[in-house]
């Protein structure tokens, strides 16, 4: 409960204070000093000081799990606002209100960490969402992010709608809003195997309306226009804090309602073949892409690909699993993002000859895409590993894992056309001015996947003893 | 320990060079591989087993620990890998400038790879360095060489890549079946899979080995990579790398599914015959020095490949020494194109000629080279073939014998290379050339005398091996 208050008010203090601050460059300060409050405030909630005793009547649940998931997403975006922050600031007249977006968007975030109540997912999708459509539109006079935020806006907007629907069917077959609930095994009509067929149409329009948020394919089709027409920092914010929230909701809800009604609906095979159209939509769209910003899109499809196999597991590993890569995942894709703001053009042609002007920047970013990439020694490694383990280890669905290996390999291609064009051809990258601490800052981060790839305990440390 | 400085050694003098700028670079370079080198002597001749192995935890949420042996089987290839990067090194001394700021370091950086390869005790440790020993020579291909190789090498990554993904496929499945839960060595050869499962894992390994090797089909790769690839790398990848490939077989592979390759064998060992026929026949009608050798190349690496299916304790001990011999030779021949190539600036045999006039040491220490690569009576290779063939013989007449034919083959164009560079007419492009200096003889030298010394006496290698064979055919056989 703490991180879902102290984020909203961080928020609201955010908004109004930028009236009597006047100095631009403090915002991002004081926006990494509410995050770290946030986290800290989350941190003391695990070891049970909560500042506030509100109750919710079941329908929050809060496990440790919940609580360190939350810490890595406000964790990854305290790293976001340290290293973008200056880029944020630039993008229009009033930045504080972008930083305040942001802590609402957190909000909305723990909310989807804790819920255990459908109405509280709805209220945590919503209130993730509506700041970002915002966010996504803050280039207010370029037309693409018009037409971004207005996409992302329409698109979220029926996918809610169909989530509503669903959970208005799910309420009709149970009578309860509650993910979790006791089940009276029946055999009269109007009930497939003791699950209610107004459940069972509820959940699978629920299950679509959550891809959608994940951006799993066949839903996918709005993530690159919006992505690509967002302003670039907020693209890196809404690719990995968010789309790691909407999976672990999403995991969540797999991991109690679906497997309560796994003996009447086969979702294992539905998530098979949702994982098997997002590795082909996304892996094969990006080998495609002459800009960058386009192909992380795309590669953020792949990577879901890979995510959703903590849905199809849900055993330990997975669990471990998406922590892992949700770390190594958004790290990676922050740093990337981060290094390409600072180029003026996105294409891939643009970062020709880098390491020969910048390569402390090219060397970052090849550990950065190295790690999205799966190779030894980066925390993508890892995270790749345990989420094939986690298949590997129920014994069943081979064929898939051979498959997304497949896929992982064709994902080199893309990710590589990169470093080839840093290290392999000459040209002069234009390049805005560097600032130590931004080297600093990159360096550290790429120093963190190293670390974890190499010993995965310093995370898991942290998760059983945090 | 010893195990341990062979890795960590190159580790940091690599870093360290790529640190350095010029001639630092190369001294530091220079300095690490000597000092594995001398490292890896040490660990050969020592009688305290205690020295020789490293353990200590690693991942032990996964059940993997850092556990690293230098015993009988990867005592070859280590010592192989270690006298390797000083004589490339040393060939490649006056290498154009360009090249030589990262050249060292990835270089180093790629040996610690291949030696963690070979000396890993741990699957997953091994599957590490299995991939890791593929990013610095990535870049080494990349940075430097002809003008297609960013594409060429690239193939050459995606399709390793792909390959090793397989096998963490194969080595999960294996780990999952496990009591126990751990990546050693020993347990998982304790691993009892159903047949089905075996025949799985097996093809999930075998690929991944088959494309680094490389064997036929899966070869494509190959002539491109080492065409494209700068000499010095060529030699390293040509020489040793490919030696992971035929090493994973015996150590991963053999005794974790022997069933299955027993199963398997005769399509395998047929594939491998298949490669050294086509490869042979290619072999004659290029006029590429380098693309020569790298046909020549799939061929031995063919025979080695079938005679380890065989499942003959005397082959695999041929394969055991010629793992060796191959990495001396192929080095030999590649160093001598290099040689040719930079005083000539061809690699044309079409356009080569007289050189035997003009460079009549080098010539000399070719056709040494040269009749190493036939395999003839009193070179070092010699002993590994004659005893390879008897492994393929005594498992089947008819496929040694179209094996042989590839000996015939490779005496065609071995020879008709020899005749073509060093004989005949002069042409243009050698009309003004010299011999080559010192430090490219001197590496010759060293590498005809051990071709010539192993082929007089062969013993000291047998005895090293012949230990590991027996034993690995035992561990084979018990798991029956």
């Amino acid at each position: 409960m703490n991180a879902i208050i102290v984020s909203a008010a961080c928020g609201i203090l955010m908004m109004f204070g930028s009236i009597w601050i006047g100095n631009k460059n403090l915002y991002r300060f004081i926006a990494a000093a509410g995050l770290l409050f946030t986290l800290v405030a989350n941190w003391m909630d695990m070891n049970g000081n909560a500042f506030f005793q509100i109750p919710s009547n079941g329908m929050f649940v809060y496990t440790h799990i919940s609580y360190f998931f939350n810490a890595i997403l406000i964790a990854a975006t305290l790293v976001y606002v340290l290293i973008s922050g200056d880029e944020i600031t630039k993008q229009g007249a009033y930045p504080a209100e972008y930083f305040s977006l942001i802590f609402f968007v957190l909000s909305g975030v723990s909310i989807l960490m804790f819920y255990n109540n459908m109405l509280m997912l709805f209220l945590g999708i919503e209130i993730m969402s509506i700041p970002l459509y915002i966010l996504t539109g803050a280039d207010k006079r370029n037309l693409k992010s018009n037409e971004a935020s207005l996409k992302y806006f329409l698109m979220g907007a029926f996918s809610t709608g169909i989530m509503l629907m669903g959970i208005a069917l799910i309420y009709g077959g149970t009578g309860s809003f509650a993910i979790d609930i006791k089940r009276a095994g029946s055999a009269v009509p109007g009930f497939y195997n003791g699950t209610s067929f107004l459940e069972i149409t509820g959940l699978l329009f629920l299950f679509a309306s959550m891809c959608f948020k994940v951006s799993a394919a066949p839903f996918h089709f709005w993530t690159p226009d919006v992505y690509d027409g967002a302003p670039s920092v907020f693209t890196s914010f809404m690719a990995t804090i968010v789309k790691a929230a909407g999976f672990y909701a999403f995991f969540r809800l797999v991991e109690v309602r679906m497997a309560q009604t796994a003996t009447s609906v086969d979702w294992k095979l539905i998530i098979s073949f949702i994982i098997l159209a997002t590795l082909f939509f996304g892996n094969i769209t990006a080998v495609f892409q002459q800009s960058v910003k386009r192909m992380l899109s795309y590669s953020s499809i792949a990577q879901a690909g890979f995510m959703l196999f903590a849905l199809f597991a849900m055993n330990d590993l997975a669990r471990q699993g998406l922590m892992l890569y949700t770390v190594a995942y958004s790290l990676s894709t922050i740093g990337i993002f981060a290094i390409m703001t600072k180029m003026k053009d996105y294409s891939i042609d643009g970062y020709n000859g880098l390491a020969k002007t910048h390569p402390a920047l090219a060397a970052t970013n090849t550990i950065f895409l190295l790690s999205l990439a799966g190779i030894p020694l980066t925390a993508g490694f890892l995270s790749k590993y345990y989420m094939l383990a986690s298949v590997i280890s129920t014994g069943t669905y081979t064929w898939l894992v051979v498959a997304a290996v497949v896929f992982a390999a064709i994902s080199v291609y893309y990710y590589f056309r990169l470093i080839q064009a840093m290290y392999f051809k000459s040209g002069t990258p234009e390049v805005a001015s560097i600032t130590p601490t931004f080297k600093y800052l990159i360096v550290s981060i790429a120093v963190i996947i190293i670390a974890i790839g190499i010993f995965p305990q310093l995370l898991f440390s942290l998760f059983y003893f945090g | 320990m010893i195990a341990l400085l062979l890795i960590l050694i190159p580790v940091c003098t690599g870093i360290l060079s790529l640190l350095f700028k010029g001639n630092n670079a190369k001294w530091v370079g220079m300095f690490g591989a000597i000092s594995t080198l001398a490292i890896a002597l040490v660990g050969t001749y020592t009688t305290d087993t205690q020295l020789l192995s490293f353990d200590s935890t690693w991942m032990p949420d996964l059940g993997s620990r850092f556990s690293i042996a230098f015993d009988g089987m990867n005592k070859m290839l280590c010592l192989l890998t270690a006298i390797a990067l000083p004589i490339i090194f040393s060939a490649t001394w006056h290498q154009s400038e360009s090249n030589q700021k990262n050249y060292h370091g990835l270089m180093l950086l790629t040996q610690a790879g291949l030696m963690g390869v070979f000396l890993s005790m741990d699957c997953l440790l091994f599957y590490f360095f299995w991939e890791l020993a593929l990013i610095p020579a990535y870049f080494l291909c990349s940075l430097a060489g002809g003008e297609k190789r960013i594409k060429t090498v690239f193939k050459f990554f995606v399709y390793t890549f792909l390959g090793s993904l397989l096998l963490l496929i194969g080595i999960l499945i294996i780990y999952f079946k496990g009591g126990d839960h751990l990546f050693a060595w020993e347990s998982m050869k304790q691993v009892k899979l159903t047949n089905a499962e075996q025949s799985f894992v097996f093809w999930m390994f075998f690929i991944a080995f088959a494309i680094k090797m490389p064997i036929f089909p899966f070869h494509t790769w190959q002539p491109d990579t080492y065409e494209q690839s700068p000499t010095g790398v060529t030699m390293l990848l040509s020489g040793v790398m490919v030696k992971m490939g035929l090493f994973a077989l015996i150590r991963w592979l053999l005794p974790l599914m022997p069933e299955a390759s027993k199963y398997f064998a005769n399509a395998i060992i047929i594939m491998s015959i298949v490669g050294m026929i086509y490869a042979s026949l290619i072999a004659i009608k290029q006029d590429d020095l380098k693309r020569l050798i790298a046909y020549s190349s799939i061929a031995h690496i063919g025979l080695m490949c079938a005679t380890i299916f065989t499942h003959q304790s005397i082959g695999m001990q041929g394969v055991m020494i010629q793992l060796f011999n191959h990495g001396v030779n192929v080095i030999g021949l590649w160093i001598v194109a290099y040689a040719i190539e930079q005083s000539t600036g061809t690699r044309k045999m079409s356009e080569l000629g007289g050189l035997a006039k003009k460079a009549p040491t080098l010539a000399i220490l070719l056709v040494i080279m040269a009749l190493a690569n036939i395999g003839i009576p009193l070179t070092n290779a010699f002993a590994g073939e004659f005893l390879m063939f008897n492994g393929l013989f005594r498992y089947n007449i008819w496929m040694a014998a179209v094996a042989g034919v590839s000996i015939i083959l490779a005496a065609v164009y071995t020879l008709w290379m020899v005749q073509k560079i060093f004989y005949g007419e002069e042409k243009p492009a050698t009309a003004f050339v010299g011999d080559a200096g010192i430090e490219i003889k001197l590496p010759l030298i060293i590498l005809a005398v051990v071709i010539v010394f192993f082929g007089f006496y062969p013993q000291p290698m047998l005895d090293l091996t012949a230990d590991t064979v027996t034993k690995l055919f035992t561990t084979v056989t018990a798991k029956q």
